[in-house]
């Protein structure tokens, strides 16, 4: 009876093999796997067991954490002035999970990132309680109170992003109507599911959740002109500003029989492209944009950032420059109608690339991560991510854009003692156009050394306004004034 | 050697040394670390959960060595030539199990808990008692093989139990369990296990020469008669009656192996195997097709994330969702190589059965890959001697009996752990001696001190020959 009995001990033993070969799998090669799986609960339980890092802005935090109990949440996390740093923040619940920031850089500021691992191994072995590193932002709170409070003011829905143009550095992120993410930080069924079922966009038609200044994409209208007129600068089309433009006013467009009117009586027929930009003259840019072709206009476009998600770290969506189009098609998209969109985010690029001398930086808002001992773990340093056009065209363009802001459509945006280049946009949207334009301004200040400091893109939707009011210039220019102000005040 | 004659003279074995050490000194040096080390586990709980050493850190630490105590007196004097490893290796399992059990029982979220640590202990300390009464009563295993066919009936009539209106109770799906008022369940099928290789074990003695010569070959195995397929195909339909009344795929797989390993043994016929191989997957199968409790299991099995959704949506379509699967994973997971720390882990979030079926889970969660295949490999080693046992031991009853009990409890530890860490599908079942419940941990001991009995039996010097005054006499003259 030995031979089988030696047999069933093998058996025995590969039985005994299997269970450890299974929990190798289960404890080593998917443990962070299932360790990290959001459904964990264990994920939350952690990022709420010690007091969160904080994200900070202008050295001081913006969010906080106090103590809770009733469940197997130990803290929770309060924000100062929620509305207005929401787009930045995002949100840390304990019953709906955490986004943006707080999501990304969870690890940080719960404390067990990889990159803190050395620091806790040390504070395991002295007997120190684990604590969470912050996230130091790039914002300027001057800057972001100037944008949040200017589209408050106003009461439409809008989004401002203002960029540090040498650098990328997102100054001033927001977003109207927002909301305050300490309304359902806890897990309260009464008060914070409440909220959050307040909140969202099939209880409120204003989705004030909408990151709207990232995640939103507009026809960006007359704004987007300014690439339309970079595209004929880089692509040699036209090199003089001050030269006449062959531009036939009416213009119809190529294959159709259909004439792109200018808004209101204005100067355009042959204007030179800085007069076509002071006007905004549809026909002089649709045309350069039928003249220079879908290819060529989509290839500038995308130089400037369109076609690609942004990640600052919080995703951006993609803004859209269509390709396939037939001339007139063209021509609609380069005045930044038809299928042309832009997130906010992508037209402060726009403004800040012609402002940093044709270089775009890649948009950051986290600065740098801490450890928990205040430490630097990691700084971002800034990216060059293109350059749309030459020095020498920029500033052209800046130039042009000056004008605008000194005779033409933006006046609204002059600040004393400051050189404001910018465009206004007034994008039609809807069947027919039937529904109110948006509002848009780009725009940059610049100092007397060339240098600019912030480059901002304002946008305002507004149901409310009476449909010939809204116009970039009225609604949106002076935000961008105010956002640019703080910012220029700031560095003094 | 199964065609040899069984004469108590003959000697079937060549392993069962001759004057071999008792080896009872070696059991307590490592009977001391099996109950020290559980002892600074459990102050390990307290100073994690409350930051103090636990109040009842020696009353605990005494009860344990007391029972390792009287483990060790009683298998020194009744059994003083038993495996010396089998006593610490148990009483380290139940020592850790009760250390799991009473920190689970601290765990907030599982508050209906609160008192299974100190009923754990004492089901512990009856089963030391019990093991007592095997080794003191029991002064030779072979007594067993008399009550072959009482055996069985007892058997047959602990297993039919559960399924006795008024008596049965049906916890989450499975109906293992009777309810003997004012003392809580017992899980019958943990004794039926024991009574069940006691009557295997003496009916394939006296069969197995039947089963194993009178066959036809055919495809390179020996098939078995027709009439010798018998006692299997009556199993099985036993087994299968199980799985179907009792819907306990556990309960069914453990009592068929049992049977398969031993018959494999007894006849030294690998037909047997590929026969039962065959014939468990024929009964899994068929009746995985109509069973919707025994679907659920295999479905959570192979996506244990639909079956938590499902769970956590509250789905209403007949059957139990249970989020317990992927849970239990997320446990394993999240302990990783080291582990949280005793006391430091989440693994209450299971739920129900957190300290029974699923309490490996909180190893793996607590102790981590290392502390798990510790465990695991302390499984082994039981198994093993187990099986050492089986090949010293002298007698093919003994033999039997022995390969039964640890084949069991291999299968035992495979399918509940395998069950919890998403290996095979989930069936109801405890880890023996680490899992809260009285039936299993007394009834482990009673197995463990079987193996003990025979292992004694086995290593225990054989009397001096007795001389024989007629040896320079008489010539025998024996038939080669």
């Amino acid at each position: 009876m030995n031979k089988p009995l030696r047999r069933i001990a093998i058996f025995c033993g590969l039985l005994v093999l299997a269970l450890l070969i299974r929990d190798n799998w289960i404890q080593y090669v998917q443990a962070d796997e299932l360790r990290t799986d959001p459904k964990n609960r264990r994920v939350i339980i952690e990022r709420y067991a010690a007091p969160r890092g904080d994200i900070i802005v202008g050295g001081k935090p913006i969010t906080g954490s106090t103590e809770t109990s009733g469940s197997d949440f130990k803290f929770k996390r309060t924000y100062k002035d929620g509305p207005m740093w929401a787009p930045v923040t995002g949100y840390a619940s304990q019953a709906f999970g955490a986004t943006q920031l707080e999501s990304i850089e969870d690890g940080i500021l719960t404390g067990n990132d990889d990159r803190l691992f050395f620091r806790n191994t040390l504070d395991m072995l002295t007997g120190e309680k684990q604590g969470g590193g912050n996230v130091v932002t790039t914002l300027n709170p001057a800057a972001q109170k100037a944008a949040f409070n200017g589209l408050k003011q106003q009461g439409g829905k809008g989004a401002v992003v203002a960029l540090e143009p040498s650098t990328g550095k997102i100054l001033a992120l927001a977003s109207y109507p927002s909301y305050d993410p300490s309304s359902f930080a806890g897990n309260s069924t009464t008060t914070d599911t409440k909220a959050w079922q307040k909140l969202q966009k099939k209880n409120n038609a204003n989705d004030p959740m909408l990151n709207r200044a990232l995640r939103e994409t507009y026809p960006p209208g007359s704004t987007f002109k300014v690439v339309t007129a970079a595209a004929a600068l880089e692509n040699g089309l036209y090199t003089d500003p001050d030269a006449k433009t062959d531009s036939p006013d009416p213009w119809v467009m190529e294959g159709t029989t259909t004439k792109l009117p200018n808004e209101g009586n204005i100067p355009c027929k042959n204007a030179t492209l800085r007069v076509a930009l002071q006007y905004s003259c549809n026909t002089v840019f649709g045309k350069i944009g039928s003249d220079l072709g879908n290819e060529k206009m989509l290839k500038e476009a995308q130089e400037f950032g369109f076609g690609e998600e942004q990640f600052t770290p919080v995703r951006a969506n993609a803004s859209v420059f269509s390709d396939d189009m037939n001339p007139s098609q063209t021509a609609l998209s380069s005045i930044g109608q038809f299928n042309t969109a832009a997130t906010p985010l992508q037209m402060a690029m726009v403004a800040s690339a012609v402002a940093n001398d044709g270089k775009l930086m890649k948009p950051y808002m986290v600065d740098e991560l801490q450890s928990p001992g205040l430490d630097p773990v990691e700084k971002t340093d800034p990216e060059e991510l293109s350059q749309p056009l030459s020095a020498e065209n920029a500033q052209i363009l800046q130039s042009m854009m000056e004008t605008v802001v000194e005779k033409g459509t933006g006046s609204n945006a002059k600040i004393d003692g400051v050189k404001v280049g910018g465009k206004t946009g007034t994008a039609q949207h809807g069947v027919d156009n039937s529904e109110n334009p948006y509002a848009w301004f780009i725009s940059y200040a610049k100092n007397a050394d060339g240098s600019a400091p912030v480059a901002v893109a304002v946008v305002v939707e507004d149901d409310n306004a009476v449909r010939d009011d809204i116009s970039g210039g009225g609604l949106a220019a002076p935000i961008a004034r105010n956002v640019m102000e703080a910012v220029v005040n700031g560095k003094k | 050697m199964s065609s040899t004659s069984n004469s108590p003279t003959h000697h079937t074995s060549t392993i069962g040394a001759i004057g071999a050490p008792s080896r009872r000194n070696t059991e307590l040096a490592l009977l001391v670390f099996a109950v020290v080390i559980p002892v600074f586990a459990y102050a390990n709980v307290g100073l994690a959960i409350n930051d103090s050493v636990p109040p009842g850190l020696l009353s605990y630490g005494l009860g344990l060595g007391l029972l390792a105590g009287v483990g060790h007196l009683v298998v020194r004097k009744f059994a003083p030539y038993a495996d010396p490893l089998m006593l610490p290796l148990a009483t380290l399992l139940n020592g850790l199990g009760l250390v799991v059990i009473w920190r689970l029982d601290q765990s907030k979220r599982l508050s209906n808990y609160a008192e299974a640590a100190p009923r754990q202990l004492l089901y512990s300390a009856m089963g030391v008692a019990l093991l007592a009464v095997v080794l003191i009563f029991l002064k030779d295993h072979r007594v067993l093989q008399r009550y072959t066919y009482i055996s069985m009936a007892g058997a047959l009539f602990l297993l039919i139990l559960p399924l006795v209106p008024g008596l049965g109770a049906n916890i989450y799906g499975a109906k293992i369990w009777i309810k003997i008022p004012g003392l809580g369940t017992l899980q019958p099928g943990e004794f039926a296990k024991i009574v069940l290789a006691v009557f295997f074990a003496g009916y394939l003695m006296v069969k197995r020469d039947a089963l194993a010569l009178a066959s036809r070959r055919f495809m390179g195995l020996y098939l078995p008669r027709g009439r010798d397929l018998g006692p299997i195909l009556v199993v099985w339909v036993i087994s299968i009656l199980i799985l179907v009344f009792e819907t306990d795929l556990g309960t069914s797989l453990l009592f068929f192996g049992m049977f398969v390993i031993m018959l494999y043994v007894a006849t030294e016929r690998t037909s047997w195997i590929v026969f039962g191989l065959l014939m468990s997957a024929v009964g899994a199968v068929g009746v995985a097709s109509f069973e919707p409790h025994i679907q659920t299991r295999v479905q959570a099995w192979l996506d244990p994330m639909r079956e938590f959704e499902l769970s956590r949506a509250g789905v209403q379509d007949g059957v139990v969702h249970s989020e317990q699967a992927m849970q239990a994973l997320w446990a394993f997971g999240s302990g990783g190589t080291l582990g949280t720390g005793l006391g430091q882990g989440n693994s209450d979030l299971i739920g129900f059965a957190a300290n029974s079926d699923f309490i490996l889970a909180t190893f793996g969660e607590e102790l981590g890959l290392a502390g798990v295949m510790a465990i695991l490999l302390l499984y082994g080693l039981i198994i093993e001697r187990g099986v050492r046992t089986a090949l010293a031991a002298r007698d093919p009853f003994g033999k039997l009996l022995a390969i039964g009990l640890s084949g069991a409890f291999g299968l035992q530890v495979f399918v509940v752990a395998g069950g919890v860490m998403g290996l095979i599908p989930l069936t109801g079942m405890t880890l023996p001696f680490v899992a809260y419940g009285g039936s299993s941990v007394i009834a482990n001991w009673a197995l463990i001190g079987i193996l003990l009995r025979i292992s004694d039996t086995a290593r225990r010097p054989a009397p001096a020959p007795a001389a024989n005054p007629d040896a320079e006499m008489t010539q025998v003259v024996r038939p080669s």
